[in-house]
């Protein structure tokens, strides 16, 4: 298990550090990199513009402003965002917990439902609660996540619902499908046809089947969350990091926008390995 | 479900013809602009769907937003869908450390969320620029940064096809690997290919759609359902102007036509 968390952890070191470098190159070689507003400000001093643009030169080597970014990350400096005109430190520390809360929030709500609607579907076997139930779900699937966070604004509902919506809408059918191939097993179907009871046959024997498997699903459904937080977040008007992600980029804040990648990445794969060493346990101890 | 596909289908084309016909049904064009009547209009006979807050016709940028989305759409999901191709099948027929490097490729692709991606890329790019040449960068980006998930099935697939019987049979009988791959392993993998084009289509509607309402999609006066969308912001002063919602209807529509073309299988994939 330490091994397998080691290799998790390694992973995601690399692919943090090789996602920094695509951000990186993608930053440097963005039109308009070499150029500051700053340097049509008519109150510098002609130093003072000098000054800035052997700043700008200096970050001309891709590796030199990588490993730049890299030793002032590692103290904890990330930068300073330019159109918020403050530390991206500062920024992130204040808006990362208003979208932790939003995501446990909108995960919770998302996951209940789609557990709710796939375990009755799949018990209940009547055609017309299940047609109901995929078009309910499929109706969210088709509809822009920026639209339903509209509609909450105007419903004046709290934006975790439609974040949970969207969760609901995309983890619906792959839960149902799993419960339903793990409710067809023969094992499932004699304890069925011998009588045992509806939750019991869920907990004791579903759950241990399909288990592994819902919690992968439930894993790539927070990169699902994370992603719905923006058109929430910037629509809904929630301080988060989604809507900080969005004003960096109306704003080409090209600094906070690398910080943001960065955090986004560790974000999805913490969730991915968490659920995969979750799954594990959860083989080994059927096992 | 033969029929709800039949009707999918035909809804889908009714739309696609109608979007291509944007130039008859709707005259005007999307960027002519009514100065003799007032602005936001109700329906009348001369607009149907009544005029935007420049006063230009709503009906004729509905129809002409959905024709660039509905034409591009298909052709990002191409591009990604041949991006797909070359890496996963590629990937799953050599194998070894070519498939290692090419899977930690998408992997580090698909960590990050899509919209993410997409607007981080977006936003490296300028955003200042014509309407043709936003239609262009919002499109060419969905189609080139779409590729990883696809890649992965078509990885799969290829490396499945590889360890099958009739290629080992192929193999010993002497065939070239190229001859096996365009020969034996791409045919095999069409059905998948093709499951995938379409998957993509809908997911890209709805990426433009939600970058147009973010302000990061095509730009004014060209419309697109995303720009078209972004009307919605006002939704709390509509009182009752339901036709504004056409827009969004057509494009709910669409991408369900699209779900219910695909079957669950291919879904699931």
């Amino acid at each position: 298990m330490l091994a397998r968390i080691s290799r998790h952890l390694l992973r995601i070191a690399l692919t943090l550090l090789l996602g920094g470098l695509l951000a990186a190159t993608l930053i440097r070689y963005a039109p308009g990199f070499d150029t500051d507003e700053q340097q049509m400000d008519s109150r510098l001093s002609s130093e003072s513009i000098e000054a800035l643009r052997q700043q700008r030169a200096a970050q001309g080597n891709l590796f030199h402003f990588y490993g730049r970014f890299l030793s002032s990350a590692v103290r904890g400096d990330f930068g300073h965002s330019q159109t918020l005109n403050r530390p991206v430190r500062e920024l992130v520390g204040e808006r990362l917990p208003v979208t932790l809360r939003l995501m446990t929030c909108g995960l919770v709500v998302g996951w209940s439902l789609a557990m709710l609607f796939a375990v009755s579907a799949t018990m209940a076997r009547i055609a017309a609660w299940d047609v109901a139930t995929t078009a309910v779900a499929g109706l969210f699937l088709c509809i822009p996540s920026a639209v339903l966070a509209l509609a909450f604004v105007f419903l004046r509902a709290p934006g975790y619902l439609a974040l949970g919506l969207m969760v609901f809408a995309n983890v619906f059918r792959y839960w149902r499908n799993l419960l339903d191939k793990s409710y067809a097993m023969p094992h499932i179907i004699t304890a069925r046809a011998k009588g045992l009871g509806t939750l019991r046959i869920l907990l004791y024997h579903v759950l241990p089947v399909s288990g592994a498997q819902l919690l992968a699903v439930a894993g790539i459904s927070v990169s699902i969350a994370l992603g719905a937080s923006i058109p929430v977040e910037a629509l809904c008007g929630i301080p988060g990091i989604g809507q900080l992600a969005w004003q960096a980029a109306l704003g080409r804040d090209l600094s906070l926008l690398v910080t943001l990648t960065l955090l986004v990445t560790v974000m999805t794969l913490l969730a991915n390995t968490t659920s995969d060493l979750l799954g594990q346990a959860f083989r080994t101890q059927r096992a | 479900m033969k029929r709800i596909r039949q009707f999918a289908c035909g809804l889908l084309l009714a739309v696609g013809i109608a979007s291509l016909g944007a130039s008859v049904f709707a005259p005007a064009g999307y960027d002519t602009q009514f100065r003799d009547e007032l602005p936001n209009a109700g329906p009348s006979k001369l607009h149907w769907l009544g005029t935007d807050d420049l006063g230009r016709d709503r009906f004729a940028r509905v129809l002409y937003g959905t024709r660039v989305s509905l034409l591009l759409a298909p052709a990002a999901a191409l591009l990604s869908t041949l991006l797909a191709a070359f890496v996963g099948t590629l990937a799953g027929y050599i194998g070894g450390a070519f498939e290692k490097l090419a899977l930690a490729g998408t992997d580090l692709f698909l960590s990050l969320p899509w919209l993410f991606l997409l607007l981080m890329v977006r936003a490296m790019l300028p955003l200042n620029v014509s309407a043709f040449t936003s239609v262009a960068v919002t499109f060419l980006l969905l189609g080139l940064l779409g590729w990883a998930a696809s890649a992965r099935v078509l990885c799969a697939g290829a490396r499945s096809i590889r360890n099958s019987d009739f290629v080992l049979l192929a193999r010993a009988s002497g065939i070239s690997r190229a001859r096996l791959l365009m020969r034996h392993v791409l045919p095999n993998l069409k059905p998948v290919l093709l499951a995938q084009f379409w998957i993509s289509i809908p997911v890209f509607i709805l990426s433009e759609a939600n970058l147009g309402i973010l302000g990061l999609g095509v730009a004014e006066p060209l419309p697109s359902w995303g720009s078209l969308l972004r009307e919605l912001e006002s939704f709390a002063n509509f009182s009752g102007e339901y036709w504004r919602l056409v827009p969004l209807l057509l494009l709910v529509v669409t991408v369900t036509s699209f779900q219910l073309i695909l079957s669950r299988d291919e879904v699931t994939a």
